[in-house]
């Protein structure tokens, strides 16, 4: 899944494609996940949440400046393109806010968006971060899940709400093999003995063989 | 004055000098480092160094007092045992937002000692728990209704009457809690801090800083809040806050993005003016992705004489003095080998660790922690850094600890170990200092060592 989804975004990029531009790629995919997985925990750290985000802006806008961030052509609906430009609070809220409608999605600079999935039934009140504050509706989180699912084999939201809908013990237990994954944590090993072997090819060599476990790990969820 | 230090700087070790040779004291906790409640979460000394406190993460504190010296025995100083262990909080449910609220505790900070019992805060993400801590060391007998197990006796058999007198018994500490401090956070505690009027106290969250008074828990004032109208637009988190140790009106709170900003509670009734802000310009040679999150404060401590401050990011310690705000005084590397690894570092999570800092009682020697078991301090006046190892392994009373070496690239000497085989698992994120010995205390995962300086 991740090796597809590492592909370039400008075709004419392919060619001479520097080592920078793939690590930075490899950086941006990393911190998505990242917070996606947010999702997954009962009650994300917020300084955590703030900080991954603000990278993701960071290298979003660098991409933007580079040119190398192409701005989608607007979709139909469906799945929604994971490059789009996306707003901190879109990036970190729990897995069972509902959707808003998407504002133009030609600006690359607003805030997001993304195709409305329908809304969870009876889902519980309150984001990640907005604890207190009356429950609106947000942008779609349900379509950049989508994006990390694709193994799903309905496509549909409501699958995603469905995954969603009880969240249960192997779900933290989830969180730690994927936390240990994404970390590159394998069994024995418990420095960076990992990465001083990738210490010669860039680091989004190590992240794909680890987000190629991870693909495999969110398959087995996906088909419990 | 900014000061680096490189690791090629040679340590004076054993009978150099002024040099503080520490030696191992004690170690508490289990051999084996599995069971996850008991992960310590935080470590305090009280104001006379008598009493250690640890939390964990099981919602427990555990209370160490120090014996009295043995005036024979004067080779070391008084060895710390249990004193009390109670629970201070439990595993809740928020029912609003289904989600559980942890039980392990924050930050722990003692209370000046009025009378006869210790009291601390105690504060989980939500809570904050006022302890009182009293000893009871005789009991009444004698009771004319009572049998002394308790049982009533038959009134037809009582023919005289006696007062009960109090006779001695074996210690017991009882914890209860006098005060609870509840709802007024919606984010997760980090912070809590006693004014030095001894009659308020702040707590800080990721968002607001509550200010309360020890007697009152039904209502607080929130004298900082930067929670943006539009919660899309948040980048920015406070990750610690204390009162100043003399100004009972000041107060400084540090963000995720690497500022600390000194509020002044006289000027108004919401401080969300600072008086001042310290911020370090970037070093443009070393900017990258990581820049922000390395930049974020896990730590601020005023200094005891409260003319400096001290704050933690991931990989340096600087000390602020409070009248120059562009730029700190001190700068000290705590792990500068990381700086090429925070790519993995980002990977792992480790990049977010949150180390803490402290100060030695004369504010001349400062400390924190590293992974590997390492924990650095860093003189002040020499301008000398060591490194030690929190290990079982060198576990006898008074051995003197060895200086550890991190071996950044090249060759590595003998008994240096390269960055390669650290242990990023073992981190030592609470350390403290006791406030006017050479006794320190240091949690691992799960152990807590206390560690003092060679007495001859």
């Amino acid at each position: 899944m991740f090796a597809r989804g590492l592909k370039r975004k400008c075709a004419e990029d392919e060619e001479a494609v520097p080592a920078y531009s793939l690590q930075r790629q490899s950086l941006l995919d990393m911190s998505l996940v990242k917070l996606q997985l947010c999702h997954m925990l009962v009650e994300p750290n917020l300084c955590r949440s703030v900080l991954i985000a603000n990278t993701v802006r960071q290298i979003q806008e660098e991409m933007t400046q580079d040119g190398s961030w192409c701005v989608p052509v607007p979709q139909t609906a469906g799945r929604a393109s994971r490059d789009r430009l996306v707003s901190t609070e879109i990036l970190c809220r729990s897995a069972r806010e509902g959707a808003r409608p998407a504002p133009d999605p030609g600006d690359p600079a607003s805030e997001l968006q993304v195709v409305p999935a329908a809304q969870a039934p009876g889902a519980p009140p309150g984001g990640a971060w907005d604890g207190d504050g009356p429950r609106e509706n947000r942008g779609s989180f349900h379509k950049s899940l989508d994006q990390i699912f694709e193994t799903l084999e309905s496509q549909s939201p409501g699958a995603v709400e469905e995954l969603f809908s009880d969240v249960d013990g192997s779900y933290y237990d989830l969180d730690a093999v994927l936390t240990g994954m994404v970390g590159g944590a394998k069994s024995g090993q418990d420095g960076l003995e990992a990465f001083a072997s990738a210490a010669a090819p860039p680091p989004s060599a190590s992240c794909k063989s680890d987000l190629g476990e991870l693909d495999h790990v969110v398959e087995i969820l996906v088909e419990t | 004055m900014f000061l680096k230090f490189s690791l090629r700087s040679v340590f004076y070790g054993a009978g150099g000098g002024n040099d503080i040779q520490w030696c191992f004291s004690q170690v508490k906790g289990a051999v084996d480092d599995d069971v996850a409640e008991d992960i310590i979460s935080t470590v305090e000394f009280n104001h006379s160094g008598e009493l250690l406190a640890t939390g964990d993460k099981g919602g427990r504190v555990v209370i160490f007092q120090q014996e009295q010296e043995n005036k024979i025995q004067s080779h070391s100083r008084g060895e710390y045992n249990v004193y009390s262990t109670f629970q201070s909080h439990e595993p809740e449910f928020d029912y609003l937002k289904s989600l559980e609220i942890e039980e392990k505790i924050n930050k722990i900070r003692w209370l000046p000692q009025k009378n006869a019992a210790q009291f601390l805060l105690s504060t989980n993400d939500k809570t904050i728990k006022l302890w009182k801590i009293s000893e009871r060391d005789k009991r009444p007998e004698g009771y004319n209704l009572k049998e002394e197990d308790g049982r009533y006796r038959d009134p037809t058999t009582v023919t005289t009457l006696r007062v009960p007198v109090f006779r001695p018994m074996d210690l017991m500490v009882e914890a209860s809690p006098r005060r609870i401090f509840a709802n007024a956070h919606t984010y997760h505690i980090n912070s809590i801090s006693i004014n030095s009027d001894y009659e308020t106290y702040l707590s800080a969250d990721d968002l607001r800083i509550n200010l309360w008074h020890l007697e009152i828990t039904d209502r607080s004032f929130n004298i900082v809040d930067i929670k943006p109208a539009n919660m899309e637009e948040l980048t920015e988190v406070i990750t610690a806050a204390e009162f100043h140790p003399n100004s009972c009106n000041t107060f400084v709170y540090s963000s995720s993005k690497g500022t600390i900003r000194l509020c002044d509670m006289r000027a108004s009734a919401l401080c969300d003016r600072h008086s001042k802000l310290f911020e370090e310009p970037e070093d443009p040679s070393n900017r990258s992705f990581f820049s922000e999150i390395i930049s974020s404060i896990s730590d601020v401590k005023f200094s005891h004489s409260g003319r400096y401050m001290m704050t933690r990011d991931y990989l340096s310690v600087k000390i602020w003095d409070l009248n120059m705000e562009n730029r700190p005084v001190e700068t000290y590397q705590v792990h500068e080998y990381l700086r090429s690894k925070l790519c993995s570092l980002y990977e792992n999570d480790c990049i977010f660790d949150k180390f803490e800092c402290c100060w030695n009682g004369s504010d001349s020697v400062v400390m924190t922690g590293s992974y590997n078991n390492f924990f650095r301090m860093f003189d002040r006046n020499t301008k000398r850094d060591i490194t030690l190892e929190a290990s079982r392994e060198n576990n006898k009373p008074r051995t003197v600890l060895k200086p550890r070496k991190v071996c950044a690239s090249g060759k590595r000497k003998k008994d240096e170990i390269s960055v390669d085989s650290l242990d990023f698992n073992k981190k030592i994120l609470h350390t403290a200092w006791h406030p006017k010995e050479n006794i320190i205390a240091v949690a691992t995962t799960n152990n807590l060592y206390i560690f003092q300086d060679k007495v001859n």
